[in-house]
């Protein structure tokens, strides 16, 4: 493909931009000791504070650069991977403003939002980089619409099919479809937990006869359908049985793609849900300290 | 009993019919007749049935703008309703002897007596008979036993006027699909499709019809290879009718309250030709030959409006009022005479338009094989362009031109007038994407055409013409023209040149010809002059393929090779048993050369990707043409050396191949210019899609997640800029243009008719109202007002967007956007990138190492 990714971005000439400032940081602040110990306030430690203080602010302003559509202020490609690779510097030049001098308070909170939201950006290029492909690969193809589409279609087959069957294993397909549980909160989409249920058959001699029980990765439909299959002595009725399991068997498959699609898709996205938030408290702290600096000076 | 008899019939009581019939009335009036001489039959029940089946509230444009109305029934741009009650009061006004309900099936007999025939058995004598009926068409009929009850109606103006009915929905086009998708919202829906699968749907309905059929929670269910049988009235006292379906598992009785069938329109064209009127050829859109009076072959038959081919409202009355003022034997100047005036204005000749019609026509060969009506039309719709020497005549003429357009300015909407230039200005340079075709009337104009760092320069002179490549191939100019001294020529847009070739098939063969002859010495002889080509040109021969037909087979022996003139071929081999796809070809290139040079056994397989068409070159005129010219055939050689490795580069990558193959398989073979997502890096944030509604209005032309995706290569909906755009085909307006550089947009003409969004193959065009305005970037940001950038689904129209109503959207490939295509820009990890046909093979291949 022609294309090219952010870290790749114009032969990753971003990446040396935040080498080079990395280095320059280290030198800077080797250059420091004589009567004052390394710290912020130096005035090698201005520099570096300042700079990482603008740096900040120009990570932030990639929230408005990505909106200003008309923009000619370099594409958003060219961007992100800048912000990318000069939010990781950021690091070396905040770390070396502090030098080290970490304590409770207003400060020190501003390194630690800085910390979390660059963590964050980690984690948030972590996925931008793997995730594209493995959800591509989960849908081999098709898209999500057409997953569904299919799993609608088993839905109709499957409730087809059980009204001629006898009446409770009616019961657990009718009830296993309805209440198939898909996505949920952000918590459900992320861990992929599944509150699907069904109903099992009275009579069965369990306690949960007739209540609705847990139908996890739609397994215990499939197992219940197939412990059936050796226990009927009608013809009709394995066949039947055997077609459902098929159904079954495959709507597990389609539902585990489409939960996979969900909690591929939800990572993809969510981090931005800690990466923004913190950006805006990183933003009040920062100028928090920096007031309280000069006030205390 | 003797049948009544008319001076004028007037059939059809669209907006030319009307006009028509408001004429005759008046002069009815103004000689005082006793009983009317004239009448308007019209097959529906109200007048004007296209307008009638317009969209509700729609608003109906008065283009071209700068034309006037002459009618005496008034049409000024309004709504739908407006217009319609407008033209009830016309009628009644003028006193026009109208029949609804007439449909009439038969015109026999001559001038001064024909006879019309009714549905209803009934005829009618007439002395003249003018015919408006348009070209919508009637349309088909279920053909069983109750098609004509009440409840069974063939056409849906409002499926919110419906409410818990049960409704069967026949046909399995897009019109079915999206009645039957729109009426499930408040009815139970059954769809009824004659084959066993919805193959003629667009996508989107596609997809979307069988969602709804699959969902348990829609009441829409489908038949398919179902007809209806019959349908008869439900018992006394119910509303209900019982429908009998043929289905596979025999005969079913459905109950319901109504049916509409969708089967489409019956086009005009076999009635019209039944009652005598010639057309000039099979094409679909060819439109009978008419006398400057718009006088069929027949005589004292007329035909006027859209059937004649002026496809706007303001165009058909005007001709109905000319058209009676012409068979009472006034033959009055034109309602577009003053058009044609200043098109001619500039020209450095005193003399009247009419005179210089007729004196255009006798020179230029080409204009003589039009009737003065069509020629009359493609002035207009032309820009004439007109060269002086640099100096005083230049000057005067600029200021001629100058005043003419400062009174013209004054108008809602100026129309074209001539375009003054100098002598040796640069009419197009190589490279420009030009759609438009240039005759010379007089004067000389050069041609400069660069291969290899020689210049080939030809003069052109009266009569000749230039241009044609790249309107009959859609691919851009590869010559400079250059305006020469004092010279006219009459710059003709792609649109009406169309026509003109589907109606007109010398001036076909004459363009088509010169394009050969040009073709050939630009591919093979760029030092042999027309007349040296003109024997060879007659040799060679012109095929047509459709999307899929092979042109020559792998293994086959081969004795010529092809020039693609346009479209797209895809050469394929067949390795280990699978076809491999090596390479595609685009319009302007050569398939099969290997065959003239040494091996003639073919050893690709070559199928249209796209329609082909093709110049086939055998050895002997291949021979001939290279002759003796050594530096051509090492050119041809080496050009072959390049492409047999590029084959089998390919061959031996058949991942590449089979990327290759679908981009195919899309239709790409035909673009210019397409956005592709690598779905390796799109993280689905849609800020491409919004980048593209804040750029434009609100409204995004792509849809990122809809379109086919393989091998990580996604094509989002959205336009591919074509090379022969299929959507500019039928626009009434001609709204849809092409820039110099190929960015293909819709400008504000749009008359919102649709029919551009019904020949886009691509389904890339949306017919939308303006969206609202919203509160800016920084009010959102900080304060949450508004739902932030991108289009606002939900949103319902203004007053102000619901009155201009829907209009075409599509990618205009931000021509106007100085920091290029906003998708491409705005995607944050680099995975949209809009790419033209060179990078096809990077795209395909892992060039990197
Ligand atoms: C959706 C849409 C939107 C459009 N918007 C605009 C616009 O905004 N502005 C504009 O200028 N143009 C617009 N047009 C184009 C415009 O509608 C046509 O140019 C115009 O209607 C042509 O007029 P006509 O009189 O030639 O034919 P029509 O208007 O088609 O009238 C033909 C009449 O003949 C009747 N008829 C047909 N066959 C028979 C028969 N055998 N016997 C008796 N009667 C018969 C029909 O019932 C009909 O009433 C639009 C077209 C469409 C489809
Ligand atoms: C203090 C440092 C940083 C700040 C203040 C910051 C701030 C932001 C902001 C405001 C956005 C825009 C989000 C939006 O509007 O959608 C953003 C996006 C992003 N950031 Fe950071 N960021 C920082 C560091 C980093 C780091 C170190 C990385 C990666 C290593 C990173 C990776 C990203 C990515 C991948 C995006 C998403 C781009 C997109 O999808 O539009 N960020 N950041
Ligand atoms: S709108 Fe459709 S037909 Fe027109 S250029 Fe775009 S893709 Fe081609
Ligand atoms: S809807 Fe399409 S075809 Fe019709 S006027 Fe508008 S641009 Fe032209």
């Amino acid at each position: 493909m022609i294309h090219t990714g952010i870290l790749r971005y114009a032969k990753a000439r971003f990446l040396w931009w935040a080498v080079g400032l990395t280095a320059f940081s280290v030198l800077l602040y080797s250059t420091q000791g004589g009567l004052q110990p390394a710290n912020g306030g130096t005035w090698q430690g201005y520099v570096l504070g300042t700079i990482g203080a603008l740096l900040i602010v120009w990570l932030s302003m990639l929230g408005i650069r990505k909106r200003s559509y008309s923009s000619n202020a370099g594409s958003v490609p060219g961007w992100t991977s800048a912000h990318v690779y000069l939010g990781t510097a950021l690091l070396a030049v905040a770390t070396l403003h502090s030098a080290g001098q970490l304590g409770w308070n207003v400060h020190s909170l501003s390194y630690v939002l800085m910390f979390v939201v660059i963590i964050s950006g980690f984690y948030g290029i972590y996925t931008y980089v793997n995730y594209p492909q493995a959800i591509t690969e989960n849908r081999s193809g098709s898209s999500r619409a057409a997953l569904f589409a299919e799993l609608f279609e088993l839905d109709r087959r499957g409730r087809e099919l059980a009204a001629k069957g006898p009446d409770d294993i009616n019961i657990v397909v009718r009830s296993a479809i309805e209440r198939t549980a898909i996505g949920g909160g952000v918590y459900a989409q992320l861990l992929g937990t599944d509150r699907s249920l069904f109903v099992r058959p009275s009579g069965s001699g369990d306690s949960a006869a007739g209540k609705p029980v847990s139908n996890r990765d739609q397994q215990p439909v499939i197992d219940l359908i197939a412990g059936r299959l050796p226990r009927t002595s009608k013809v009709a009725e394995t066949e039947l049985l055997e077609e459902l399991l098929e159904i079954f068997c495959r709507r597990q498959a389609v539902l585990r793609r489409i939960a996979r699609d969900i909690r591929l898709r939800g990572r993809i996205r969510f981090w931005l849900l800690l990466h923004i938030p913190l950006t805006v408290a990183l933003i009040f702290a920062l100028i928090v300290h920096i007031v309280t600096t000069f006030i205390y000076w | 009993m003797p049948m009544d008899s008319y001076r004028i019939a007037i059939i059809g009581a669209g907006p030319a019919g009307m006009s028509a019939a408001a004429r005759a009335a008046r002069l009815d009036a103004e000689t005082g007749a006793a009983s009317p001489t004239h009448i308007l039959l019209e097959g529906f029940s109200l007048p004007a049935k296209t307008i009638q089946r317009y969209q509700k509230g729609k608003h109906v444009m008065a283009e071209p703008g700068f034309l006037d109305l002459r009618s005496d029934i008034e049409f000024e741009a309004g709504s739908r309703e407006h217009i319609l009650d407008k033209w009830q009061s016309g009628l009644q006004a003028n006193g026009v002897n109208i029949r609804f309900g007439a449909e009439v099936t038969r015109i026999s007999g001559s001038k001064g007596n024909f006879v019309v025939e009714l549905s209803s058995g009934e005829s009618l004598g007439a002395e003249f008979v003018v015919l408006s009926i348009g070209l919508e068409g009637n349309p088909r009929k279920l053909g069983v036993e109750g098609q004509d009850l009440p409840n069974v109606q063939y056409q849906l103006d409002d499926p919110k006027e419906y409410d818990s009915e049960r409704i069967i929905v026949v046909g399995a086009g897009d019109a079915a699909i999206e009645n039957a998708l729109a009426l499930a919202e408040q009815n139970e829906v059954w769809i009824l499709n004659r084959r066993d699968e919805f193959s003629r749907a667009k996508e989107g309905n596609l997809n979307a019809i069988l969602a709804a059929i699959s969902d348990p929670n829609q009441k829409l269910h489908c038949y398919y290879s179902t007809s209806v049988k019959s349908v008869v009235p439900g018992a006394q006292g119910s509303t209900a009718m019982v429908a009998t379906l043929d289905t596979p598992e025999g005969e079913v009785a459905l109950e319901c309250e109504r049916i509409i069938a969708r089967l489409g329109a019956i086009p005009p064209r076999r009635f019209v030709e039944s009652c005598g009127i010639e057309f000039p050829n099979e094409k679909r859109d060819a439109k009978p030959e008419l006398s400057r009076y718009y006088e069929s072959n027949v005589p004292g038959l007329y035909v006027i409006g859209s059937l004649a081919g002026y496809p706007l409202i303001k165009q058909a009355m005007n001709q109905g009022y000319d058209v009676v003022e012409f068979i009472g034997g006034n033959f009055i100047q034109p309602a577009d005479h003053p058009l044609l005036e200043y098109q001619f204005n500039g020209l450095p000749y005193e003399r009247e338009v009419d005179d210089l019609i007729e004196r255009f026509q006798s020179l230029i060969p080409m204009f003589r094989e039009l009737n003065s009506l069509a020629f009359r039309e493609l002035v207009i719709e032309s820009n004439v362009i007109v060269s002086f020497p640099d100096g005083p005549e230049y000057a005067e003429a600029n200021k001629k031109a100058e005043s003419l357009a400062a009174r013209l300015s004054q108008m809602a909407k100026p129309p074209r007038m001539t375009r003054v230039i100098r002598e040796g200005d640069v009419i197009y340079e190589p490279g420009e994407f030009g759609t438009s075709f240039y005759t010379i009337v007089d004067g000389e104009v050069t041609l400069e055409r660069e291969s290899d760092g020689v210049t080939h320069t030809t003069t052109l002179s009266r009569g000749e013409f230039f241009g044609e490549m790249s309107l009959l191939s859609g691919r851009p100019r590869l010559e400079r023209a250059i305006a020469g001294a004092s010279c006219i020529v009459v710059e003709s847009p792609r649109r009406t040149m169309v026509k003109l070739m589907n109606s007109n098939d010398t001036v076909r063969e004459g363009i088509e010809w010169i394009f050969v002859v040009r073709e050939l010495q630009n591919q093979f002889a760029p030092n042999a002059s027309v007349a040296d080509l003109r024997d060879i040109s007659g040799r060679v021969q012109i095929h047509n393929y459709k999307a899929g037909e092979t042109i020559f087979t792998e293994g086959e022996r081969g004795d010529s090779l092809h020039v693609i003139r346009s479209g797209g071929v895809a050469l394929s081999r067949n390795i280990d048993g699978e076809d491999i796809l090596v390479a595609q070809v685009r319009g302007g290139k050569r398939i099969g050369e290997m065959a003239l040079m040494g091996d003639p056994t073919r050893r690709e397989t070559a199928r249209a990707s796209v329609a082909v068409e093709t110049i086939e070159v055998s050895r002997a005129e291949f021979i001939e043409l290279v002759r003796d010219d050594r530096d051509q055939i090492r050119k041809l050689q080496d050009a072959v050396s390049q492409q047999v490795t590029d084959n089998a580069r390919m061959a031996v990558r058949p991942e590449s191949g089979s990327v290759m193959d679908f981009l195919m398989d899309e239709g790409l073979g035909e673009a210019t210019n397409v956005l592709i997502i690598n779905e390796a890096l799109c993280v689905g944030c849609d800020n491409c899609e919004k980048a593209c509604a804040e750029t434009h209005g609100g409204i995004s032309r792509l849809d990122r997640d809809a379109g086919p995706t393989y091998a990580n290569v996604h094509i989002p909906t959205s336009c591919r800029h074509c090379e022969q755009p299929h959507c500019m085909k039928d626009c009434p307006p001609n709204a849809i243009r092409r820039a110099e550089t190929g960015e293909v947009y819709i400008n504000a003409d749009c008359i919102g008719c649709g029919n551009c969004e019904q020949n886009c193959p691509y389904d890339v065009i949306q017919m939308k109202y303006d969206a609202p305005p919203k509160p800016g970037l920084l009010r959102w940001l900080l304060f949450g007002a508004g739902n932030g950038p991108g289009e606002d689904q939900g949103a319902s129209p203004t007053e102000a967007a619901a009155k201009k109503g829907k209009k075409a959207t599509k990618c205009d490939a931000c021509v106007d956007q100085k920091a290029g295509p906003a998708c491409v820009n705005a995607c944050p990890t680099g995975a949209a990138m809009r790419i033209g046909p060179s990078q096809y093979i990077d795209l395909v291949e892992e060039r990197r190492r």
